[in-house]
This record gives structure tokens, C-alpha cells and sequence, in this order.
């Protein structure tokens, strides 16, 4: 079964890796600009949800799409005004948004479908090949995107400052404040684009807790690729691999600890922050305010 | 963080007020977060009154629900417990649900474990090593904080899904050497010697509420009657007052991961021993409602006791809420996050007050205000 | 885009000018009436003791705080600044004395940002370092424009501050303590780039309290006390000694009744003292003296001379590198602050707020803080909260702690009942000796002379008192002894009465006696 069990494989890695890539990428620039971000997982299931309400009633996967990045944005938006204008517990608001990413669509499922579980079948978003979603390249292409902005445009340079060491962006007269909602908003699009992706690109519908845990790994990701877009998606690949090798291998029987594969982000990323591995550096103003309170 | 915390008080008519305060001002957020629900309630066209009418007799109708309510209590006290302990040395503790998954599985291991002991021995023995290794997957972010200063709330995230493979691991692999069903996904049923026994006939009402209160009694005894206590306290308010009286920053906070994941233990034995009789595989998401319970209960033992049974009255009228007024009952799930949300925007209101205030003095200080010359303020006043 | 400093060799027009400047914070005036008049293309020094109102003066200057009353004038036109910015694209620049620098970033990001050019989203690394390496080149500021901040030493950090004031156009440079941080080589290096500055027609204002730096480096000097301008100085037309004199004032401040001392035997014994401060560099230098029952030994010097590191050391908070520190002729060198504390020290720490006193607790709680696990008040692992209160309510009444209840949280009383509060428990335990650092910082005139009616009482008793403080006035008012740290080093040793505020303020700036060249890092 060689190639066709590699190729497979590698369609599993994709799959797997697109919606965790997304929500990464959103935690990434979340925390680059100094806002902690422990609500992915809230943000990826209000875009699941209402990239499917949003497909069943105005009949395209696209705006559907749309609806759900605009959904966990709304979510991204009130993290924002938490941790950034009220000055919040910036963990606090992050469980307070993930326990409402978990409720509204069940709630909402109920309300609209009167079902609690799932919900009815809709449209996909387009596939360009077999098993690929067209957001699978839309992830690995934003990869390079995130990497440009933070790297080699000037917003870059403010957002880094912002994050790194925001008392002294303001001295220069840049507006913390501003690149800091800019990035927390980005990071709920692209969380609920991962989530979407989940309930319209790979499958058809919404499901509760659809996303198991894929926010938490995202945020994994993030911190084992030590805050870069670059290493970001080395951990994904990683942690996806781990994942889709063990269904690949179950499949095929293959001796391996199923769960020790799938425990694999959490162990590695426990080793990387205690810094036994190497040297892991989060931003230095994350969670800092620009003005001592 | 520090400023969700409230002032603790050391004798008993100050405790007293304090309490009256914390309820005053938690209730606040509560209450904004019921407004709010009814607002969404009303929104998806049903009446507020009928469902939380509903919601009310749920929780307290008969005797079945009055006890239902303090079985969903149970582990919320516990949970919050373990939340508020590692709060007040200064640790936010994310990782309950992984120690209430740890003392839960230890707790359906030892206890469907064929002993042959009386249930005198056999229960606080399942307990005990229940609470044991909690309380030792608790430590573990309080020895690598210590160790290299890596931030618990990532380290207890991880440790949550390493909990939860680990659970899944050993239902399903190790039949051959531990008593689980792999078919069940779930440990073999714990011996009645080890079961905590039913408090009230024909209901589920079951001994794991006493576990709960008489928690919380140890808790607030050891927080502010104990040296320990007062080491903790110290540890969490001010770091530098700490190093001044020559207390030791990683054992202090070591030990209070220890003491929440023995909490956080507890809680999952009391379902494992006392509701479900085993241990089962799904995780039942008591440990993030934990924190909503420690942030509304103030992080005071006496707090939680109150806010874990509102939760309870929550979770247990919550079904027959959506039975009757037709009101799905994911909306206390809504209803957390948003009570979460109004207690950490009361928590800023102060501070952002206070920062207000100090900077327009700063700013511009009221004429005639000065007494002394040509000292410059201790600190740099706020730029 | 940058514009460079614009030669001119009038040095009459003034570039800056300060009016009658009145600053008042809660409970102090840091400025009152202060003038400054600054010339085109000169160095200027402002000199002052701490607290003198120096940083207050020039953070209103660049904007950061608006001044209560008074004018300030850039090269002839009267501003208003609202923020930094403003202030910047008047043509100020500051060099902070704690670097707004961002430490990953290279030395072109940070000379950059925030003014990166408009135009396109791009960021033109290559151009930008161009830029920046030929204006570095063209003041003589040797620095890597690709290097990264965190791997550059601090002088060199120093010089990407001053490089970015000048990209951002800055005609005017004011440099806050900028020695304070920099090894003797660097100070050499930073005196060479001001020279330069202003060859090129900069106007440079120099913060600093040392008279050695006024003389190496500025044109004129103006002194500033008590939040006042003193004078004005032409540098070469002055002395140390003048300087010093305005420095610390000459008038005789109210003095505090005090018996002649009766020293007895040394309860205090600290023994060529080396202790590391932050970077690893020695703050406190081989430093040796002693405390006798009966006497205050007041260790005056200017701030960041070493006196943290030492008051850690002997507090038990850092661990010294060598030298022994004996109580009572035990050695304790490196004990903890439990077992100091036992052994017979009471420590009254510089920061109420943040060592002293655990603020959200109640003042019964307070008065546990260190004595928690001992008797009284500790029993088997338990407290005796009663016990505490009882205590709490007695040192309340016995030294006039003004509060409703031990219940209030410490938070709620003022800075002169929390510093009565942390005495009051401090001498609970009959210390031997007394170690008081800045006990009367930002205190009301009431609450400083209880202080120091206190520290002599506790002399009086045959404690042995180590006080230390910034403040010449406290030191001189209080001593028996006088001892001066500078760099890290006891420079001087008085008896009190025996010598001249002139010669103390000489001492204190690096000037006479056994003075060593050069500054070091000693924060």
C-alpha cells in the first residue's frame, strides 16, 4: 500500500493541520501585539456554528464563510474591549468568551433547528481536490502573509513594539491600543475561518464541541513555535502529523501508542515553556498595559 | 488578577461584613448576567418570567430537585475551592478539570479494587488517594512556576488534555492490570464499602456535599487561622512583603497547587464515589465552571460555598427550564461566560477609576494641596 | 526625515527657556518657581540633589507632565506641549535614564519606529539602515545599525537613544542621569559624542548630581534645591565647592533635640562587604564599618551609589560575595531574614508599599508580618489572630497609629500611620539593631519628626541604629557617625559636628578624599 498510504497521509496532515494553522495564526498576531488569547477555542466554534447558520439561510458557502469570521470577530471584539479599553484579567475574559463559543450556538441550535446535537446537512465550501478544501492553501498561503506583515511592513514594526514593549511604542507616539484591537479582531476572523473550516469545509454541518480542544492546541502551537509565524506552522505541521499518522496507523494496524501520539502538543509544548528543550520567549509587554495602573 | 481578590478578615464580626460585601457586589454581577439572559431570552421570542419561573422550580420544586441542586453543587464547591486556594497565593489555576479527571480515575481505580476492606477504612482511604493524586498533578505547574517561571495558565491548559489522554489511555488499554471495562470506557463499578453513602432516600443525594462543606471549613481554617495560611496570603498579595518576612516564594507556591489539586481531587472522587459509581471517560466540564465559581465566590471559602450552590441552582434548574418554557438549557453555559464577563468589568471599574483619578492628579493636582517642599513623590507618578 | 543639527556659532539666542515653572504632585511641590534659561549650542548642566525637582522639571519640558504655572519658551516661541510627540517635533529629544528601548528589536527598528516614513506599507530595512549607519557615521556614533539592542552593551544602548532623538530631528538632546548606568569608558565615549553635538550646533541639557561631570562636560551649570533655582553658573568660573555649597544648601535646618551619644560595644559588624548588583557588576565594593549600642551610624550618599545592594545584604534579601556581616559578634553572613530577625535585627524598609506592608491586609495582619511563626502569636502551626489584635491595638496606642480598627486594611491609612505601624512592629521584638533605610520618605512634617524622635529614643535605649537616607538634612540631623557611599565604597567617615556640609556634598559627589575616577554601574 506504499504510495497511496503517503499520499493519504499527506491529505490527513492538510486537513488536520488547516483549521489549527488559522486559529494559530490568529492567536499569533493576538499575542505578538501583546493581548493574551486563551479564548481561540470560543472563537473557532462561534465561526463553525455561524458559518453553518449562515450557509443554511442565505444559501452560499461563501457568505457563510463571511457570517462565521464575522461571528467570532464580534466574540474577538468584546475580548478586545476586556483586556484593552477595560483594562480586564485578560485570562478571565478569555474563559468568559470560550464558555460563550461553547454555549451560544448550542443555544442557538436549539433556538433556530430545535436540536441540540447538530446541525442539518448545508453546502460545502469547494473542494480543489479530492479530500482538500479550497482553505486548505488559503491556510499554508497565510503563513507567508502573517510572516511579511509582522516582519517586513511598517504596522509590523508597531504591532512587535506594541507587544514587546508597549511603554515605549507610546513614547514614539504610536497608539498601542489601536494595533492591539487591530490584532485581537484579525485573531477572532481567522480563528472562526479555522472553526468554518471545520463545519463547512471539511464536513457539512455544526456539531456541539465540534472543535475539541483544536483553539487550545492552536494556542500550543503558537507557544512551541516560540511566537512566529515560520515555527508556528513547523508545530503544526507537528502536532497535525502526530494526529494523522495515529488514525492512518490505527487504520492500518500498526503497533503505536495511539495516545501517546495524540498527547504529543501538550507534552512537547509542558517541555518547551519550562524551557528544557530550548529557549522559549514570549512576547516581554505581553499582557502589559502601556500605562502603569 | 489580584484585584477580583477582596480583603480577608481575620475576626469574626469583620468576616461577617466581609461576606454581606462580597455577596452584595457579586450579586451585582449575577444579577447583570440574568438581566442580560432575559434580554436573550426575550430576544428569541419566549418570556424571561415563565422560563426562569421554570429554572426556579427546577432547582428547589420538590425534594428530588432540592437534592439534584446540591448534587451539582457538590463539585462545584470543590471546584471553586481549588480554584480560590491557588488564587490567593496568586496563581490562576486553569487546570481543575484535569485534577478533578486525576482524583476521579484514582478514586474508580482504588475503589473497584477488591480490598475487603470495611467501608469505615475503605471510603476515606479512596478519598484520600484520590485527593493525594490530585493534589500531586496539581503540584506540577507549582513545581515547574518555581523551577523556571513558566506561566501556570499554560502549563494547567496542557496538563488538562495530558489528563484527559491519560484518562482515555487508561480506560481503554490497561485492562489486563487495572479494573476497567474498555467496552464501557469506564472503570468497573467502585465496591459499596468504598461508595459515599446516600444521604436521602429515592434521590442521588449523596455524601460528597458534606465532603464539600466540610472543605471549605478546612480551607478557610487553614487560609486565615494557620501559619501556613498566612504565608500563602502574603505570597499572593505582595511577593516583596513575602521576601521581607523570609518567606519562600516556590514552596509557598507549590504547596498551594498541592492543596487545589487535592480540592480539585475531591471533586472528581465525589462523583466517581458517590453519583456515578465509577469513573467515566466523558470529562464533565466542572473545572471551568470552577473558576466562574471562585471569581463570583470572591475566592473566599465561605464565597464559594454560596456561589457553587448558585451554580448548582443554575445547572439543576436549567433542565427543566428547557422542559417547560421550551429555553434551551445551554443558556447558563451563556449564562456563566456573561457572569464571568460583568465580575471581571466590576473588578477593572475600580481599578480603572482609581487610575483615572491618579492621573489626573498627576496631571493637573488641585491648588493648595501641598504641605512639603522640594521632595519629589516616592514613586514616578503615572505618565 | 532626519535633519541634522544646524551649525551656528551664536550662542546668545536661547534654545530653551523656562519661566517661573510650579509643579506640585499630592502633598508636595516638586517644582516652585523654577527658571532655567538653556543657549543655542552649549551644554548645559542641571545639577541637583535627589528630590531637587530635576526629572519633574524636564518631564514637563518634554511634555510628559503640564506644569501648574509658568512659560516655557523653544527657541523664542512660547509651547505648550500635550504630549511627547509634540515636544518632538518641536526639536526636543530626551534620553531617558531607563531606555525606552525595545530589546529585540535592532538598532535601526528602534531608532525608527514610529517614524517610519510615509508611503508605502513596506519597511525598507536595507534603506532604513543606510539611513540610520550615515547618521550614526556623520555625529561619530559608532553603533551596528543591524546589531540587536538586547546584545549591545549599555553604553551602547545609550548611543541608539541619542541616535533616535537625533532621526527624529532633535535639536535639543536632554539626557537624564545618563552616566548612571555606564562604566568610566563609556562615560569618556558619551562626553566625546556631546562634544561633538555640539560642534554640530546642538543645545544639550544635562541632568546629573555629580560635580565631577559638571566640570568635565558642561558650559554653564544651573543648580536646583528643594524644587527652587539657586543660580546659574558659568563651569569655568566656578568651583566644586560653590557648587556643593548650592548644592546642599547652607541654612541650619530645624534641629532635632539630641543628648550626646554613649556609645557601648558594636552590635553591627560588617567586614570588607562585596555584594553583586544587577548584571553582576559589585555594587557594594569591599565595604567595612560598624554599629556600637548607643549611636546612629547615618550612611548618606546619592541614590544608586550601592546602598540597596547593601541594605539587601545585611537585611538578608542578597546574598553577599564575600566579606562577613556579624550581630552581636555572631556571624550571619548570608542568613535569612527569619533568622536575622531572631538574632536581633529590626529592619524598616525603603518601600512601605511593596516590602514593608502588605497593603489589601489588615493591620493585625501587618503587625504578623515576620513574627508569624514565633510566639506569641504562633502555636502549633495555628495563629492567634486574638493575640495579634491585642498587640495591634496597643502599638496603636502607643504610637498614636491613627485608624478606626486593627481591622482597616493598611491600604486606608496615610503614609505616616503606615510607617508608624511598620516601627511600631518593627521594635515589638526589642531588636538590637535598628536598620532604617529612607524611614521618612514622602512622610508629612508631623510624621518625619515622630520618626525621628523615635530613632532617637531607640538610640537612647541602647539599640544600635543604621540609618540611611538620601537626604544630607536626616543624615547630619540624626548622626553620630556619618559615613558617605560612593560607587559602592565608604568614601568618608565623619563624627557628626566635625565637618562641614561642603565637605559631605564633595564627598557625595565623587569629589576630595579618596575618591576613584569614573562612574559604574551600581543601580
Amino acid at each position: 500500500m506504499g504510495d497511496f498510504f503517503t499520499v493519504e497521509l499527506l491529505t490527513a496532515v492538510l486537513r488536520t493541520a488547516t483549521p489549527l494553522l488559522f486559529a494559530a495564526l490568529g492567536g499569533l498576531l493576538s499575542e505578538r501585539s501583546g493581548v493574551m488569547n486563551i479564548a481561540l477555542e470560543g472563537f473557532m466554534l462561534l465561526g463553525a456554528f455561524t458559518a453553518v447558520a449562515g450557509t443554511y439561510y442565505l444559501h452560499d458557502p461563501f457568505l457563510g464563510l463571511l457570517c462565521g469570521a464575522l461571528a467570532a470577530a464580534a466574540g474577538a471584539a468584546i475580548h478586545a474591549v476586556w483586556c484593552i479599553s477595560l483594562r480586564a484579567d485578560q485570562i478571565v475574559a478569555g474563559i468568559a468568551l470560550n464558555l460563550l463559543g461553547a454555549g451560544i450556538p448550542i443555544f442557538l441550535m436549539q433556538r433556530l433547528w430545535e436540536q441540540a446535537g447538530r446541525t442539518p446537512s448545508v453546502e460545502k465550501l469547494p473542494m480543489i481536490a479530492s479530500g482538500v478544501s479550497i482553505l486548505v492553501p488559503v491556510a499554508f498561503l497565510l503563513v507567508p502573509v502573517v510572516w511579511y506583515l509582522l516582519e517586513r511592513t511598517k504596522p509590523g514594526l508597531r504591532i512587535q513594539a506594541a507587544g514587546e514593549h508597549p511603554q515605549a511604542a507610546e513614547s514614539v507616539g504610536i497608539r498601542v491600543s489601536g494595533y492591539r484591537y487591530a490584532c485581537v479582531i484579525a485573531s477572532g476572523v481567522l480563528a472562526g475561518i479555522g472553526g468554518a473550516f471545520l463545519s463547512i469545509g471539511d464536513l457539512s454541518l455544526f456539531t456541539r464541541d465540534m472543535t475539541q480542544g483544536r483553539g487550545f492546541i492552536a494556542l500550543a502551537a503558537v507557544i512551541f513555535g516560540n511566537w512566529n509565524p515560520l515555527g508556528t506552522l513547523a508545530a503544526t505541521l507537528l502536532f497535525a502529523g502526530a494526529q494523522a499518522f495515529q488514525v492512518q496507523a490505527q487504520a492500518a494496524g500498526v503497533g503505536i501508542s495511539a495516545d501517546l501520539l495524540l498527547a504529543l502538543p501538550y507534552l512537547l509544548t509542558l517541555i518547551a515553556i519550562t524551557g528544557l528543550v530550548r529557549h522559549s520567549r514570549p512576547p516581554a509587554g505581553l499582557g502589559r498595559h502601556p500605562t502603569v495602573d | 488578577m489580584s484585584a477580583v481578590a477582596d480583603r480577608p478578615r481575620t475576626n469574626s464580626s469583620g468576616w461577617l461584613r466581609h461576606l454581606g460585601l462580597t455577596v452584595v457586589s457579586s450579586a451585582g454581577a449575577v444579577a447583570v448576567a440574568l438581566l442580560l439572559g432575559a434580554l436573550v431570552i426575550l430576544a428569541s421570542g419566549q418570556d424571561p418570567v415563565t422560563a426562569y419561573r421554570a429554572l426556579l422550580s427546577g432547582a428547589f420544586g420538590d425534594r428530588r430537585s432540592i437534592a439534584e441542586t446540591l448534587v451539582a453543587a457538590a463539585p462545584y464547591v470543590l471546584g471553586g475551592l481549588a480554584f480560590a486556594v491557588a488564587f490567593r497565593a496568586g496563581l490562576f489555576n486553569i487546570g481543575i478539570e484535569g485534577q478533578i479527571v486525576i482524583g476521579g480515575l484514582a478514586a474508580g481505580l482504588i475503589g473497584a479494587a477488591d480490598l475487603g476492606l470495611p467501608p469505615v477504612l475503605f471510603l476515606p482511604l479512596a478519598l484520600l488517594v484520590a485527593a493525594l493524586a490530585g493534589g500531586l498533578w496539581g503540584a506540577i505547574p507549582g513545581v515547574l512556576k518555581s523551577l523556571s517561571g513558566a506561566h501556570e495558565v499554560i502549563t494547567t491548559i496542557m496538563l488538562n488534555y495530558l489528563a484527559f489522554r491519560l484518562l482515555t489511555y487508561v480506560l481503554t488499554k490497561t485492562e489486563s492490570w487495572l479494573p476497567v471495562n474498555p467496552q464501557l470506557q469506564a472503570t468497573e463499578p467502585v465496591q459499596p464499602a468504598a461508595r459515599l453513602p446516600i444521604l436521602l432516600e429515592r434521590t442521588r443525594l449523596h455524601a460528597g456535599v458534606i465532603v464539600a462543606v466540610l472543605a471549605a471549613l478546612a480551607l478557610w481554617f487553614l487560609l486565615y487561622r494557620t501559619t501556613w495560611g498566612y504565608r500563602l496570603r502574603t505570597v499572593g498579595y505582595s511577593r516583596g512583603a513575602a521576601a521581607f518576612a523570609g518567606f519562600s516564594w516556590g514552596r509557598v507556591v507549590t504547596g498551594a497547587m498541592f492543596v487545589s489539586g487535592v480540592l480539585g481531587g475531591l471533586a472528581g472522587a465525589g462523583e466517581t464515589l458517590g453519583l456515578h459509581g465509577r469513573q467515566i471517560s466523558a470529562p464533565q466540564g466542572y473545572g471551568f465552571t470552577a473558576i466562574a465559581v471562585g471569581l463570583v465566590g470572591r475566592n473566599h471559602p465561605i464565597g464559594v460555598v454560596l456561589s457553587g450552590f448558585l451554580f448548582g441552582v443554575l445547572r439543576s434548574g436549567a433542565t427543566k427550564m428547557q422542559n417547560t418554557a421550551g429555553t434551551s438549557k445551554e443558556l447558563v453555559l451563556v449564562l456563566q461566560g456573561v457572569i464571568i464577563l460583568s465580575v471581571a468589568a466590576f473588578a477593572s471599574a475600580g481599578r480603572l477609576r482609581a487610575w483615572w483619578a491618579r492621573r489626573a492628579q498627576a496631571r493637573q493636582a488641585p491648588l493648595g494641596e501641598a504641605t512639603t517642599i522640594g521632595v519629589e513623590p516616592g514613586s514616578t507618578p503615572p505618565v | 526625515m532626519p535633519r541634522a543639527m544646524t551649525v551656528s556659532d551664536d550662542a546668545a539666542p536661547l534654545a530653551v527657556e523656562m519661566r517661573g515653572i510650579v509643579k506640585r504632585f499630592p502633598g508636595v511641590v516638586a517644582n516652585d518657581g523654577v527658571n532655567l534659561a538653556v543657549r543655542r549650542g552649549e551644554i548645559h548642566a542641571l545639577l541637583g540633589e535627589n528630590g531637587a525637582g530635576k526629572t519633574t522639571l524636564m518631564n514637563i519640558l518634554f511634555g510628559l507632565y503640564h506644569q501648574d504655572a509658568g512659560e516655557i519658551r523653544i527657541e523664542g516661541r512660547p509651547v505648550r506641549f500635550q504630549s511627547p510627540r509634540d515636544a518632538v517635533q518641536a526639536g526636543l529629544g530626551m534620553v531617558h535614564q531607563h531606555f525606552m528601548l525595545v530589546d529585540r528589536f535592532t538598532v535601526t527598528e528602534n531608532v525608527i519606529l514610529g517614524f517610519e516614513g510615509t508611503g508605502t506599507l513596506r519597511l525598507d530595512r536595507d534603506a532604513a539602515e543606510r539611513r540610520v549607519g550615515e547618521l550614526a557615521e556623520s555625529f561619530g556614533l559608532r553603533v551596528d545599525p543591524r546589531a540587536r539592542v538586547e546584545d549591545l552593551p549599555v553604553g551602547m544602548q545609550q548611543r541608539v537613544e541619542i541616535l533616535r532623538a537625533l532621526y527624529q530631528g532633535s535639536r535639543i538632546l536632554i539626557l537624564d542621569e545618563p552616566t548612571a548606568l555606564l562604566t568610566p569608558q563609556e562615560v569618556e565615549e558619551l562626553y566625546q559624542t556631546l562634544e561633538r553635538l555640539r560642534a554640530a550646533g546642538g543645545t544639550i541639557i544635562f541632568i546629573t548630581h555629580k560635580l565631577r561631570e559638571v566640570a568635565a562636560i558642561s558650559d554653564r551649570v544651573t543648580v536646583i534645591r528643594r524644587g527652587k533655582t539657586v543660580g546659574t553658573r558659568v563651569t569655568a568660573e566656578t568651583t566644586p565647592s560653590e557648587l556643593a555649597e548650592l548644592m546642599v544648601g547652607r541654612e541650619v535646618s530645624l534641629r532635632v533635640d539630641r543628648p550626646p551619644a554613649h556609645p557601648g560595644e558594636p552590635v553591627l559588624a560588617v567586614e570588607n562587604l562585596v555584594v553583586r548588583g544587577r548584571g553582576g557588576v559589585p555594587a557594594v565594593n569591599d565595604v567595612s564599618f560598624s554599629v556600637r549600642r548607643g549611636e546612629i551610624v547615618g550612611l548618606c550618599g546619592v541614590e544608586g551609589n550601592g546602598q540597596t545592594e547593601l541594605v539587601e545584604a545585611l537585611a538578608g534579601l542578597r546574598a553577599p560575595e564575600s566579606g562577613r556581616v556579624m550581630l552581636k559578634g555572631r556571624d550571619l553572613t548570608g542568613a535569612d531574614p527569619r533568622t536575622l530577625r531572631r538574632a536581633g535585627l529590626a529592619y524598616i524598609p525603603e518601600d512601605r508599599h511593596h516590602r514593608g506592608l502588605v497593603l489589601p491586609f489588615s493591620l493585625t495582619e501587618n503587625v504578623l508580618l515576620g513574627t508569624s511563626e514565633d510566639p506569641p502569636f504562633s502555636r502549633w502551626g495555628c495563629i492567634d489572630y486574638g493575640a495579634a489584635e491585642e498587640t495591634c491595638e496597643r502599638l496603636m496606642r502607643e504610637f498614636d497609629v491613627r485608624a478606626p480598627s486593627p481591622d482597616v486594611p493598611a491600604a486606608a491609612l496615610s503614609g505616616g500611620n503606615q510607617q508608624k505601624l511598620i516601627i511600631a512592629r518593627e521594635l515589638l521584638r526589642e531588636p538590637d539593631v535598628l536598620l532604617a533605610v529612607q524611614p521618612t520618605r514622602g512622610l508629612d512634617v508631623g510624621a518625619i519628626e515622630f520618626v525621628h524622635r523615635e530613632l532617637i529614643e531607640q538610640r537612647e535605649r541602647g539599640r544600635g541604629v543604621f540609618l540611611v537616607s538620601f537626604d544630607l538634612d536626616e543624615i547630619l540631623d540624626l548622626s553620630d557617625r556619618i559615613l558617605v557611599i560612593y560607587q559602592g565604597r565608604i568614601v568618608g567617615e565623619f563624627v557628626s559636628g566635625q565637618v562641614s556640609r561642603t565637605e559631605i556634598g564633595l564627598r557625595m559627589g565623587g569629589r576630595g578624599g579618596d575618591e576613584r575616577g569614573g562612574g559604574q554601574a551600581a543601580d
